[in-house]
């Protein structure tokens, strides 16, 4: 069935930000520390893996595949719904701080993805297309 | 007249959820004309749905004054749901769908190797910007230089610290500016820095750890790449959290006596 694939997918955050918010606590932050992460390696767990993976059946993956495809639309939601006017009204100060961050991540990677040069294994992606 | 637009409206406010379906569905679909027609499909729909939703979110926050974008207008409330906190998530998690876990396994070193480098470098820079426009106390530079990091590192780091609201809100905003800004610059710069590999991508995440700025910025650029930008940038704010208001902030005190 169908909700089985999108259970999947609620179950995976529950746990994931279970495991995140546990850990938040234990590090003694007041913030959730990479729940959506571990949810989402938890997904890889079951979809990906031989164990269970080729269990699932086709309307399963379906509910799988439709949030997925969910995801841009999503997203254009959340831009529309940013505080566009702070960004802006916070001043040259918010505005360079903000940029100039930006920036120097833009600088680091190239340099970054050059030092790791021996993981070179992803040439191919593997990633379903949707 | 003014009786048939205030049914349209009470039906857009009645089901508010519903109808950001109908909303977005729009949006989608005039992105993907002015993809296709006007920039004879250069620049991807998705790219110009994340800059029209920035424009939606701007006009409605000078029309209503909120902080919730074109959300505050009774309206289009469901928009906000829709692209909440919790949907976001959802849909950022079930991209993982079809990842495959060798590729995970390589990348860990450099998920955790790029998520500190993108914490510190942040806040170093966003230090030097509040320095550069008169900053002196350790407590402001702490705080300035955490919401270089998110929105959420920023006026945590400030709170915990005892920072004046101003700063906290100028935290806030350089936050915002921040995942804005990935937003929008990603899909152009993304060729030049090489982020065309899944491996990229989660340098990438761990680098700017704005997880809207990141899903958005990789979903314009190329949304395969996706789960592992997010990947990576899910640890983000926790670990500035982490970071910001002490180790950074004992260095920063260290070098800006109290």
């Amino acid at each position: 069935m169908t909700i089985y694939g999108v259970a999947i997918i609620s179950a995976c955050m529950f746990v994931g930000n279970f495991i995140g918010d546990v850990l938040g606590q234990l590090m003694g932050v007041d913030s959730n520390v990479g729940g959506v992460g571990f949810a989402m390696l938890f997904l890889i767990l079951i979809t990906g893996s031989d164990l269970y993976g080729s269990k699932l059946s086709e309307t399963t993956t379906k509910g799988l595949k439709y949030w997925q495809s969910m995801f841009i639309p999503v997203v254009a939601a959340m831009t529309a719904s940013q505080n566009v006017v702070q960004a802006v009204s916070g001043g040259p100060i918010a505005i360079l701080a903000g940029l100039l961050a930006v920036m120097t991540s833009f600088i680091i990677l190239p340099s970054l993805n050059k030092v790791f040069q021996s993981y070179e294994v992803d040439e191919e992606l593997e990633v379903a297309e949707n | 007249m003014s009786n048939i637009i205030e049914i349209a409206q009470n039906i857009m406010i009645k089901n508010g959820f519903v109808m950001s379906f109908l909303v977005i569905g729009v949006l989608m679909w005039f992105s993907t004309i002015i993809s296709k027609h006007i920039t004879k499909g250069r620049i991807h729909s998705s790219a110009i749905a994340v800059l029209l939703g920035l424009v939606l979110a701007y006009i409605g926050g000078v029309v209503t004054g909120g902080d919730k974008g074109i959300a505050d207008i009774a309206a289009f409330a469901g928009v906000g749901v829709l692209g909440g906190s919790m949907l976001r998530d959802f849909t950022i998690v079930s991209t993982a769908y079809g990842v495959t876990l060798s590729e995970i396994k390589k990348c860990g070193l450099i998920g955790v190797v790029s998520l500190i480098l993108g914490v510190i470098s942040a806040f170093l820079t966003g230090a030097i910007v509040a320095v550069c426009f008169g900053y002196k106390d350790a407590v402001s530079i702490t705080t300035i230089a955490a919401g270089a990091a998110t929105f959420v590192v920023g006026p945590v780091t400030g709170t915990a610290l005892g920072a004046s609201s101003t700063v906290i809100t100028i935290s806030i905003a350089a936050g915002v500016v921040k995942s804005v800004a990935v937003m929008v610059i990603t899909p152009f710069a993304a060729k030049r820095i090489g982020l065309t590999t899944p491996k990229a991508a989660m340098i990438y995440g761990g680098l700017m750890g704005t997880t809207s700025g990141t899903a958005a910025g990789l979903a314009a650029t190329d949304t395969r790449l996706v789960p592992y930008g997010a990947m990576t940038a899910t640890f983000y704010t926790g670990l500035g959290c982490l970071l910001c208001p002490t180790v950074l902030f004992w260095l920063t005190r260290l070098i800006f006596a109290m």
